[in-house]
């Protein structure tokens, strides 16, 4: 049992709950202390020991389910047409063969053992992959003794005797019914195991792939994508917020303490403490939603939809030809909404870098000061107009820091109408930033630099 | 289910022999658990585990630890979790005030006691000797956690809303939950004689951290069922029509269904079907309905939401 429980933790992991080895040994106690009697028992209890939120336990009863449940195997009943036990005893190797035996008397219980054996000799619980499907349940098949069926099958036509002809008929549609057994049990295996793993790997290509990828991001994966880059955005605000808690503890102040003492004649009633200030983030994102950046603007702005979600003081515009503020439209529609609506007020016209900057200075230059940090996302192609180099200046002269990332690689920069190696020397960092793990590293920076002082 | 007298006699004796004796054992201290809930609680006795509570506002976490001190009989002591609380609101503080004033009424003794040594030195090792005197016990102040480590018969302890409190005094609980013992730098490590049965609620306003949900035992309590929740209204509101209690339960039902801002959970049933109790009402009518729904429903937006909708959702089922 020791090995099934571990088998059940393993599917549990693959099924993204978390099982450390604590509690690997807390499912041990619990188990010792309910036993194996009541199924509901054994359930419950184990899941109130493993599943630690109530999505863990949507999926805890879900790989529960899987992994304990057996469908009975359809074995072609006893043969009805004579009273005695179909044993099969007269043929040769039936006797030796188990299963053959288990399989002619309708021993459901005795195959789906033997086939538990065997699946743990094949390592069928080792599975990755879909293509390994048919191989591994080959492979079980053989360890469960398929060619001593086959062999017995074989024998028994040979004889063209009635017995022998109808032992053949009951072995081989047993033996049917076995082998869909078999791939039924390889394909949850692979369920329990391996899906899991496959949804991983491809969060993990994702976060790698280029925004601005020919073709942009495949349809298919765009919910993935966005659930992706949500999680992204919590993440940083969760490790942002710890921060930020932490800074309110501090040390004895004595200057104080010793000042409000003089109240109470030098008896220091009252202890001061001193305190840490921290700066809130406060966040100007300028993104840039024209033709030239359009495959990566979707997902700029989909991470500006979740961060406006997480900070508290994020300003966010978007431009191509003009600049506006998007903040109320991110706040007041849902992130597909609001995407399509910032695209289709002002997105996939001309970029104009000179003007977007001009609209900025002019009518939100005050949201700028010595606490801001301006990112501008973008490709700094400025379609040959003059890119106003100044106002930019002015910007980095108010902020605390200015970032631009950039979805083009760096030997891009400063080809054809691109004006980036002169936007480069009024920001802090430039970077290219073309793939989510880059974005969200850049903005984990950004926060970090927002730490106590 | 039923059980035979005699069983009912030796569960009363231990309610924590299985899960069902503890269903009947809550259900005699008017809890209505389901299994879930008991086999988590059975879990958390047998395994000495705290147990973290989870669930919408209302739904009776709090009442469970209530309940299982009742049923045991033991003290309960409850620690409210809100942002900014640390160690010496929750552990022990020194009484800083005490201390003080002792050392001011004290002064002259001192002095009288110090005036007969020779040098500085041995001015300084009578001093010493005297120093533990203001930290040690008179001048602790017990906080709620301490407390509950001092019960030697053992007690529940029900740290509330424990995801209202800060990161640092989340990391902070850890020793006591895991050891069920805390340092004190002035009294060394204090040890619980009988580990306290642990509740921690949450109402998921952010995420606990891993280390803390792995020392506990899970238990997400959902709205109930129809059936569970009549038998959770005939217990509490003693002496109610069992047509209201129906009524009541299906209106509420169906208004979870609807989408609100607060859907209402188990207590505010309770409290409505109280105050139909009060009103004397017998059955359930429109207008009745439309005069106390603002004792179910929390929102404005949510008591014009569902106004028009009250006849339909009457005789909806």
């Amino acid at each position: 049992m020791q090995h099934t429980l571990e088998e059940f933790l393993r599917a549990l992991r693959a099924a993204d709950v978390k099982v450390s080895p604590a509690e690997a040994i807390d499912a041990a106690r619990t188990i010792e202390a309910v036993g194996y009697a009541d199924r509901e028992l054994f359930k419950d209890a184990l899941c109130a020991t493993l599943a630690k939120s109530s999505d863990e336990v949507v999926r805890f009863d879900e790989t529960f389910e899987t992994f304990f449940t057996r469908d009975a195997l359809d074995l072609p009943p006893p043969d009805p047409e004579d009273g005695e036990p179909p044993s099969g005893e007269g043929e040769p190797g039936v006797a030796q063969s188990p299963l053959a035996q288990a399989l002619l008397s309708g021993d459901s219980a005795a195959v789906s053992q033997a086939m538990e054996q065997a699946a743990a000799r094949a390592g069928v619980a080792e599975i990755r992959l879909s293509t390994q499907r048919s191989r591994l349940t080959r492979r079980l098949l053989d360890e469960m003794g398929l060619a001593e069926i086959e062999q017995i099958i074989a024998n028994a036509k040979r004889l063209q005797t009635h017995e022998g002809a109808r032992l053949a008929v009951r072995l081989e549609a047993a033996r049917s019914a076995l082998m869909a057994r078999a791939q039924a049990y390889v394909e949850r295996q692979h369920e329990l195991y391996a899906s899991g793993s496959g949804k991983q790997l491809r969060e993990e290509m994702l976060a790698k792939k280029a925004l601005n990828a020919d073709g942009g991001i495949d349809p298919v994966d765009l919910v993935m994508m966005q659930a992706l880059v949500r999680r992204m955005a919590k993440r940083l605000a969760d490790r942002y917020s710890r921060r930020r808690h932490t800074a309110n503890r501090g040390h004895l102040d004595v200057r104080k303490t010793l000042r409000k003492s003089m109240a109470h004649g030098g008896v220091p009633f009252e202890i001061e403490w001193k305190i840490k200030k921290v700066d809130k983030p406060s966040i100007v994102a300028i993104c840039d939603v024209s033709k030239s950046v359009a495959a990566a603007a979707q997902f700029l702005l989909t991470f500006l939809y979740s961060l406006n979600d997480v900070v508290d003081h994020l300003d966010a515009f978007a431009f191509s030809g003009r600049l506006i503020p998007v903040n109320a439209i991110l706040d007041d529609n849902g992130v597909e909404g609001a995407i399509l609506k910032v695209l289709q007020t002002i997105g996939f016209q001309q970029t104009d870098y000179g003007k977007a900057l001009e609209d900025f200075v002019d009518n939100h230059i005050d949201r700028v000061d010595r606490h801001t940090t301006v990112i501008f996302l973008g490709d700094g192609r400025s379609n040959f107009a003059d890119p106003r180099l100044d106002l930019m200046h002015l910007i980095q002269q108010r902020a605390r820091a200015v970032i631009w990332l950039n979805p083009e690689p760096e030997s891009y920069w400063g080809q054809g109408d691109s004006v980036m190696y002169r936007y480069e020397r009024f920001t802090h960092v430039a970077k290219t930033c073309n793939t989510l793990g880059q974005l969200e590293r850049i903005i984990e920076d950004v926060l970090r630099t927002y730490s106590a002082h | 289910m039923t059980i035979s007298s005699t069983a009912a006699a030796a569960n009363a004796a231990n309610p924590f022999a299985s899960v069902d004796a503890l269903v009947a054992g809550l259900g005699s201290v008017g809890y209505i658990a389901s299994r879930r809930i008991a086999t988590a609680l059975y879990m958390a006795v047998h395994l000495q585990k705290p147990i973290l509570v989870e669930g919408s506002a209302g739904v009776g976490k709090t009442e469970l630890a209530l309940s299982t001190a009742r049923l045991l009989a033991k003290p309960l002591i409850r620690m409210q979790c809100y942002e900014g609380l640390d160690e010496s609101k929750a552990l022990y503080e020194w009484k800083y005030g005490k201390q003080l004033l002792y050392t001011q009424i004290l002064k002259d003794r001192m002095g009288e006691a110090l005036a007969d040594a020779p040098t500085m030195d041995s001015a300084m090792d009578r001093l010493h000797g005297m120093g533990d005197l203001f930290f040690s016990e008179p001048f602790l102040e017990p906080r709620p956690l301490m407390q509950a480590l001092r019960q030697d018969d053992g007690c529940v302890l029900l740290i509330d809303e424990i995801d209202k409190s800060d990161e640092a005094f989340e990391a902070f609980l850890l020793e006591v939950l895991s050891a069920y013992q805390v340092s004190v730098p002035e009294l060394g490590v204090i040890v619980a004689k009988t580990p306290p049965l642990v509740f921690l609620t949450s109402n998921n306003v952010r995420d606990l951290g891993d280390a803390l949900k792995r020392r506990c035992l899970h238990l997400h309590i959902p709205l109930p069922e129809a059936a569970l929740e009549e038998r959770i209204v005939a217990t509490r509101v003693p002496g109610i029509e069992a047509t209201l209690t129906t009524q009541l339960v299906a209106f509420v039902q169906s208004l979870r269904t609807l989408d609100l801002r607060k859907a209402p959970s188990i207590s505010e049933t309770v409290d409505w079907a109280r105050a139909l109790i009060l009103l004397h009402a017998d059955s359930l009518d429109s207008g009745l309905v439309r005069d106390t729904l603002n004792v179910i429903l929390k929102f404005e937006q949510d008591i014009v939401a569902v106004e028009p909708q009250i006849v339909e959702l009457l005789h909806r089922r």
